[in-house]
């Protein structure tokens, strides 16, 4: 009763950028969760917001969508203001929540019905939206399945198709595939990139999954300790990143390190036992002359690969550290995975 | 409408998963027939109370306290919900914290009454004198009962972490609240003062005086007036639908 009327009335001004953050800020008992972010997702685009766990992804995303209130600064979805117009942000926007968040005593379309009223989509739509939904992920033969009966990709699945029945502006993905096994995430992913293709809407996944954000966003921001420490499409990103990585396994890298280094240009020397990382410009044509080199000076080389910079690098490069050596991260993925598989 | 909507599936999902629930509503009367058909059994052969039999006497008792511990485990679906993620899809739909408590609770109410009639039924097996116009005036009384005690539980659901700790504090109340509501003894007479004046402070004393002033007839002697006592109840419910849309108002 007391929001029907507020979504036509606003819904008229074009907006540019779906999200856009001012200095927004979360403290949790002194700590800084989240740290004067400020960022503006497009309209229309999947924004990919990568960083390690407690980095302050899910922190945002809950301020996003007005279950959190801010320590400061203001954001606005849809160009509703998160403090002061929550109901309408509520209204434009659609959550898959990084924790499973159906109810698993009810079946499938009950969930989605369920969502459908809460959200007042109109009776007479519920039943073609629903039946629309359950199709693009592949759950209509186990719609009148009781949930516990699903495994976790396809409760994953299910909320996802949840998170669309009100034909939502703005769908946040919570680590939309952590815990899930490999050709769950797979799937996933395809829904994902053939929502972008068929709906007009506008995504916020937040992942540590360097993989998912290469494939799916176009645009990346890297978050680390609650601040933003780059932004970019994902090539762009790399490409920041110059020259080529050659990793060479030998014997004798710190040799070869040297004799390399007044051959040739070298950006970057990483050297970690038995393996020698070196960033060079143009890695394809140098490759003779490492191996000539590594000749000359009576270094056995055991093998040698070239590759390009991957988002790793540019995580590792822009925050100094790697993304996934964190014994917490797999845990807490396998914590996720426990608590859908459950019940 | 959106609100009425929204207040409504939360009921119907409150109910459907009740129903669904098939050893709760058998257990759930178990616990009643053992006050009933044992503990008053017993008792009705040591004496009487007034002109009624000690099994007439506790029957509406039993069913304040079935009415009150079913609607006190109630809150157990707030801690539940949130432990496995529900509450959050209820937290950012776009209806009001206002609405999201009354379907709770009128979820949670429909339960407890669905609980409360099973209990009455029992009566007429134990030869207690009921008809159909009696329980069509028992059934809002009900009703009125478990809304300030399901909000109770709810209340202190959404203050409370674990489902531990629920159990421990619901003890603390259920019990107390009780012994002194008058459903095992009358609370009048010879009787030590406190006890008199403790069920004073009891909701459910005059919530099982209404029922018993219905139900009983003549035989029963009445503490208050009828429509005194139904008063209390409803003024008890409104206060605590406040506490409990406040307590679920809370953002962090």
């Amino acid at each position: 009763m007391l929001y029907v009327n507020v979504f036509s009335r606003d819904d008229v001004k074009p907006l540019n950028n779906a999200i856009e953050t001012n200095d927004l800020t979360r403290k949790f008992n002194g700590l800084v969760a989240v740290d004067k972010l400020n960022i503006a997702v497009e309209n229309g685009e999947i924004f990919g917001l990568l960083g390690p766990n407690g980095a302050g992804k899910t922190t945002t995303i809950s301020m996003l969508c007005t279950i959190l209130k801010p320590s400061s600064g203001t954001a606005t979805v849809n160009g509703f203001d998160i403090a002061k117009q929550a109901p309408q942000v509520r209204k434009s926007i659609g959550i898959v929540f990084q924790d499973p968040s159906v109810d698993d005593r009810l079946t499938g379309r009950e969930n989605l019905y369920m969502h459908a009223n809460l959200y007042s989509v109109p009776t007479s739509e519920q039943k073609s939206r629903i039946d629309r939904v359950l199709k693009l992920v592949e759950l209509e033969d186990r719609a009148d399945h009781i949930l516990r009966t699903y495994s976790g990709g396809m409760r994953r699945r299910l909320e996802i198709a949840r998170g669309l029945i009100h034909y939502p502006k703005v769908l946040f993905l919570d680590e939309p595939t952590i815990g899930l096994n490999p050709q769950t995430r797979e799937h996933i992913w395809t829904y994902i990139q053939e929502l972008k293709k068929t709906q007009d809407i506008t995504m916020v996944l937040t992942t540590h999954y360097m993989e998912e954000a290469d494939r799916l966003a176009d645009r990346i921001g890297i978050i680390d300790y609650g601040k933003i420490v780059a932004l970019d499409t994902p090539s762009r990103l790399k490409e920041t990143l110059e020259g080529d990585i050659m990793t060479i396994k030998a014997k004798e890298t710190e040799k070869l390190a040297a004799a390399l280094a007044h051959k040739m240009n070298i950006l970057k020397t990483n050297i970690t036992e038995g393996t020698l990382e070196i960033t060079v410009r143009g890695g394809r044509s140098l490759l003779p002359r490492v191996v000539e080199t590594a000749t000359e000076n009576n270094v056995f080389v055991e093998s040698i690969s070239l590759r390009e910079p991957n988002l790793e690098d540019v995580f590792l490069h822009y925050t100094g550290r790697a993304i996934r050596p964190e014994a917490g991260s797999e845990r807490h993925g396998m914590d996720a995975a426990k608590r859908r598989a459950i019940k | 409408m959106t609100e009425i909507r929204g207040v409504y599936t939360l009921w119907l999902r409150e109910t459907k998963r009740y129903l669904r629930d098939r050893v709760r509503i058998f257990s759930s009367f178990f616990q009643p027939l053992l006050w009933l058909v044992i503990f008053g059994t017993g008792i009705r052969f040591s004496g009487t109370i007034g002109n009624l039999t000690y099994q007439e006497y506790i029957f509406l008792g039993i069913i304040g306290q079935t009415l009150l511990f079913t609607s006190m485990f109630m809150g157990i679906s707030v801690i539940w919900d949130r432990e496995f993620g529900f509450l959050k899809e209820i937290l950012v739909a776009p209806i009001s914290r206002f609405s999201i408590f009354l379907g709770k609770m009128l979820g949670d109410s429909t339960d407890a009454l669905i609980q409360g009639t099973i209990v009455f039924a029992l009566g007429t097996l134990l030869g207690i004198q009921l008809n159909l116009l009696i329980f069509l005036e028992v059934l809002p009384i009900m009703l009125l009962i478990t809304f300030g005690l399901v909000s109770i539980g709810l209340t202190i659901a959404s203050f409370i972490g674990s489902l531990e700790s629920f159990g421990v504090i619901q003890s603390f109340i259920n019990l107390p609240l009780f012994f002194l509501s008058g459903a095992l003894f009358p609370i009048r007479g010879d009787i030590p003062v406190w006890l008199q004046i403790a069920p004073s402070f009891n909701p459910l004393t005059y919530g099982i005086d209404a029922l018993r002033t219905v139900v009983l007839g003549n035989a029963w002697v009445p503490l208050h007036d009828l429509h005194y006592n139904l008063l209390v109840v409803g003024f008890f419910d409104v206060i605590m639908i406040i506490i409990g849309t406040w307590a679920f108002s809370r953002r962090k």
